[in-house]
């Protein structure tokens, strides 16, 4: 299989597997899912899944860990978060100091 | 209401911008990128399928990734079913605008019932249209732009999970969760192939959450 059709197997799938989730949701009755340790960890997988991704999005290399403007990058965004700023700001901001970083550097 | 539901789509349209640019520099084409968002259409999910792509991960963990984070809209169903109301066709319409947003605008409005349904249908609308204009848009101008890298659009990855996760964060348990995943990640990465430092997540989730919380603070 290339690459290309694998990613959009990948696409695909994904988006069929998330549109059932939100409809399996809008039909069970709510007593289904409504044990505690259930209704916990679904609000706790996107926090662990999305922290995770942070990790790996900043000090990720291939195989190895690795300090670059990433991660000056990543707590201007904290900052910035912590402040209040929209999305936008955070992210362009962001982006924005791990360019001129690599310029400087 | 309605200029709400339109306030909150041209908001979430500037998300949108940055998933199209951040997806293209990940290495998706521009009709991947907007397919995420036509047919995914929930923003985390989008970002965490290029993020493991980009990060080297194979496709099949980069969609798991994704579906394990949409599970957070099935709660956001069994809120919104009860309220709604909706039954066959109108539900399956339904459930694919069923996001952050419209959950929120619909529940904001929970009586009557018709101001509920006019709400979250509004806001669902009003984002579906403008974060896939807004994608579309994204795309176009990240594959002008040339290089990620030099433009820090790598970084822009990082700071836009980081603030997908921040608001979530409520509470100690969120915190040690977030803290542990996070941590369990990067000892992974060197050890393991990429997409499993993400997916390994899942198990301390599941482990917060089998815990009890003591004295009522969670």
């Amino acid at each position: 299989m290339s690459a290309a059709v694998a990613t959009w197997l990948a696409v695909l799938g994904a988006s069929l597997g998330c549109y059932l989730l939100k409809l399996l949701g809008l039909s069970v009755p709510a007593s289904l899912l409504a044990h505690p340790v259930v209704a916990r960890t679904a609000l706790l997988l996107p926090v662990a899944l999305l922290s995770a991704l942070v990790a790996v999005q900043v000090l990720g290399g291939t195989g190895t860990l690795v300090v670059d403007a990433r991660l000056p990058a990543l707590a201007l965004a904290a900052l910035l978060l912590w402040r209040g700023a929209p999305f936008l700001v955070v992210v362009v901001s962001a982006a924005a100091l791990a360019a001129v970083l690599r310029l400087l550097g | 209401m309605l200029r709400q539901a339109l306030g909150v789509g041209v908001a979430t349209g500037a998300y949108g911008v940055s998933f199209g640019a951040v997806s293209v520099a990940a290495g998706l084409t521009v009709a991947q990128t907007c397919a995420l968002s036509l047919l995914m259409f929930t923003g985390a999910s989008q970002f965490a399928l290029v993020g493991v792509l980009a990060a080297g991960g194979s496709p099949l963990a980069g969609a798991a990734t994704a579906v394990l984070i949409g599970s957070r809209n099935t709660f956001y169903g069994v809120r919104m079913g009860a309220l709604l109301g909706w039954r066959g066709a109108r539900r399956a319409a339904a459930a694919h605008v069923l996001i952050d947003e419209s959950t929120a605008v619909g529940l904001a409005h929970a009586s009557p019932q018709a101001a509920a349904r006019l709400g979250f249908a509004a806001t669902g609308l009003s984002v579906l249209v403008l974060w896939n204009a807004a994608t579309l848009a994204g795309a176009l101008a990240g594959s002008a732009l040339g290089d990620p890298r030099r433009l820090g659009l790598d970084a822009a990855v990082g700071a836009a999970f980081l603030a997908l996760v921040w608001p979530q964060v409520r509470g100690r348990r969120a915190l040690g969760v977030a803290v542990g995943a996070a941590a369990l990640a990067l000892v992974l990465v060197p050890a393991t192939p990429a997409g499993v430092p993400v997916l390994a997540a899942v198990g301390v989730a599941v482990l917060a959450g089998l815990l009890r919380a003591r004295g009522g603070a969670t």
